[in-house]
């Protein structure tokens, strides 16, 4: 077996050759994660393949892509795919302009720098449960919101956010928490530009304006790439808040809630959910390439130097 | 993140700086200002909590009490917090037991292809957790693991490891090649090597990876819910607990939510500049 895998050097006193011996360490992470995601994933694309109710109990039948089949006409199944790309754009571009903007603030000397910084990264600390408690029921609450009472004083009605814009609502709550973590790419990305450019472009004469646009903005491109992208894959599988404030319903049932609900939620329809849980996959793969393909470019850079 | 002055502010006037950081305090403030209103939410009575916003009110520790005491049938927050404590540390433990090794394997002496290797495991990342809960939880159920402690610990680690192995690799690569190779030459293996020179060499960034690791395992609700919902369930879901149907619940949901989010919030402001290298940067180099 060592031989095929092209090793010229002797084996060692143990018996492995040098490639197997740099591999060894390796192996148990590498073992743990295939069993661990790639094992129940197949399994998954398996189930979306059969009729499989849990309860009532009924014998599994092969029905190929017949789950599939139906997808296309259920109203249910459209419904929560476009909550899913509303809850997952909207909290994305929101975050990402939001942290920027908290970045390039973050990025110059000011008295309690270290402080500012420290209160902008909290939201992203809380536990994802409490930051959908916590917004549901003193931010947006119908009677004692702060928020409310904010449009109150303002002369305003107030609204039941959460229960006439449920979508806005927890795009909001995903934009405070996830705003902090666009930032520190953002910031990181700030900070790694080369000072020298920038100096020789204001000695040029050029507006702080201007070096933002022709410069900075290059250089943050692929941060601001890299945090869209992980966002992405990190939004789209949102559950919690939606589980906490709103316990799901039109407007607020994303994918991920849609297949709870369908099957351990109380649907127990394991087969059907299964398809739906393959659909979120596929449009995950496709962001993911893309994402890869980022992330690749920049490893490239490393290799060079 | 503060190392050094920033060459920007060069030949900008004193006053435009100024209004600059007046402006950032203001946007922190008002951005913060919802934790702040918990934490006071959860010093206030149920009587004042629900009611217009409020910012002067007798405070109180009560609330903290009602909410760690233990109550009957429901999820105790002795309990939770153990459940809680113990799969995130042994989770984590394992994480890095199988992740140093791992990131040795693709930073010091890389394996053929590490570069596919990386990506596999971050890829790994990209896979919603929604297309592997059903075969999950069936596999729980048949091997009688429903409401363990043990099954969290298993998934945890399988959340956690990816993004370990990504982190530690980069943090492995800085540590200086002549470093290594001089152990090798005296004869050090593996378990040489790393005793001596690269976990203490790397343990700021093996701690900063541990630290998210135990964030994001400790903040979980997801695998939580679904597979303990009964025994062996967690913090998160003891803090939903709080939430009542009948009658106020606003001042003792917010004392649950401080006592839940502390552990992870001061970890996170004292290591945040690790932190952010470790998410930032981790995720780049």
């Amino acid at each position: 077996m060592n031989t095929t895998l092209g090793t010229r050097i002797a084996p060692r006193p143990l018996g492995l050759s040098e490639s197997w011996r740099r591999r060894l360490p390796l192996l148990p992470a590498l073992v743990f994660t295939i069993l661990l995601t790639q094992v129940p994933f197949v399994m998954s694309i398996w189930y979306s393949l059969t009729d499989w109710k849990v309860v009532p109990p009924t014998p599994r039948q092969f029905v190929g892509l017949g789950n599939y089949g139906k997808l296309v006409s259920d109203h249910f199944f459209r419904q929560a795919a476009w909550t899913s790309i509303e809850l997952t754009v909207v909290p994305v571009l929101g975050s990402i302009l939001l942290g920027t903007a908290f970045a390039l603030l973050l990025d110059r000397k000011f008295f309690g720098q270290g402080l500012v910084r420290t209160l902008l990264i909290t939201p992203f600390l809380l536990m994802p449960v409490v930051v959908g408690l916590i917004w549901k029921n003193q931010m947006f609450h119908g009677l004692y919101g702060v928020i409310n009472w904010v449009i109150e004083k303002l002369g305003g009605t107030p609204v039941e956010f959460i229960s006439r814009y449920p979508t806005w609502a927890i795009a909001a709550t995903l934009i405070w928490q996830w705003t902090p973590f666009m930032m520190l790419i953002i910031l990181a990305g700030l900070q790694s530009q080369p000072g020298d450019v920038l100096e020789a472009a204001k000695v040029d004469g050029a507006t702080p304006f201007g070096i933002f646009r022709q410069l900075t903005l290059g250089h943050l491109r692929p941060y601001m790439e890299l945090g869209i992208l992980l966002g992405t894959v990190y939004l789209i599988q949102v559950y919690d808040q939606v589980a906490v404030m709103t316990g799901g319903g039109p407007g607020s049932t994303n994918l991920p809630y849609f297949v709870f609900e369908r099957s351990i939620g109380g649907g127990w329809d394991f087969g059907r959910a299964s398809s739906y849980s393959i659909v979120v996959v596929i449009a995950s793969i496709i962001i993911a390439t893309v994402a890869l393909r980022v992330l690749s470019g920049l490893l490239k850079g490393e290799e060079i130097a | 993140m503060s190392d050094g002055p920033s060459p920007r502010v060069v030949g900008e006037s004193r006053s435009v700086n100024g209004a600059f950081g007046l402006l950032a305090w203001v946007v922190g403030l008002a951005y913060f200002f919802p934790v702040f209103w918990m934490v006071l939410n959860s010093f206030k009575s149920e009587l004042d909590a629900n009611a217009s916003p409020k910012l002067f009110f007798h405070p109180t520790l009560d609330r903290y009490r009602d909410v760690t005491k233990s109550t009957t049938g429901l999820l105790s927050f002795g309990e939770a917090f153990t459940n809680s404590a113990v799969v995130v540390l042994v989770s984590t433990l394992i994480v890095l037991t199988l992740a140093i090794p791992a990131a040795y394997a693709l930073a010091i002496r890389p394996v053929a292809k590490w570069r596919d290797v990386l990506f596999f495991f971050i890829s790994t990342k990209f896979l919603p957790v929604v297309a592997s809960v059903l075969p999950i939880w069936i596999l729980a159920k048949n091997l009688n693991l429903l409401n363990t402690r043990m099954a969290l610990i298993i998934l945890y680690t399988g959340i956690n490891l990816p993004l370990a192995v990504w982190m530690l690799r980069s943090f492995f690569r800085e540590i200086p090649r002549e470093l290594i190779e001089a152990a090798e030459i005296d004869g050090a293996g593996l378990k040489g090597q790393l005793t001596s020179i690269i976990l203490p060499m790397a343990a700021p960034g093996i701690a900063a990876t541990a630290l998210l690791c135990v964030i994001f395992a400790w903040n979980e609700f997801f695998y939580a819910v679904q597979l303990n919902p009964v025994q062996g369930s967690t913090v998160p879901i003891w803090v939903t607990t709080n939430i009542s149907t009948r009658g106020d619940f606003l001042a003792k949901l917010s004392a649950a939510s401080v006592l839940a989010c502390i552990p992870v919030v001061l970890a996170g402001w004292i290591a945040q500049k690790r932190m952010i290298r470790g998410l930032a940067m981790g995720a780049i180099k």
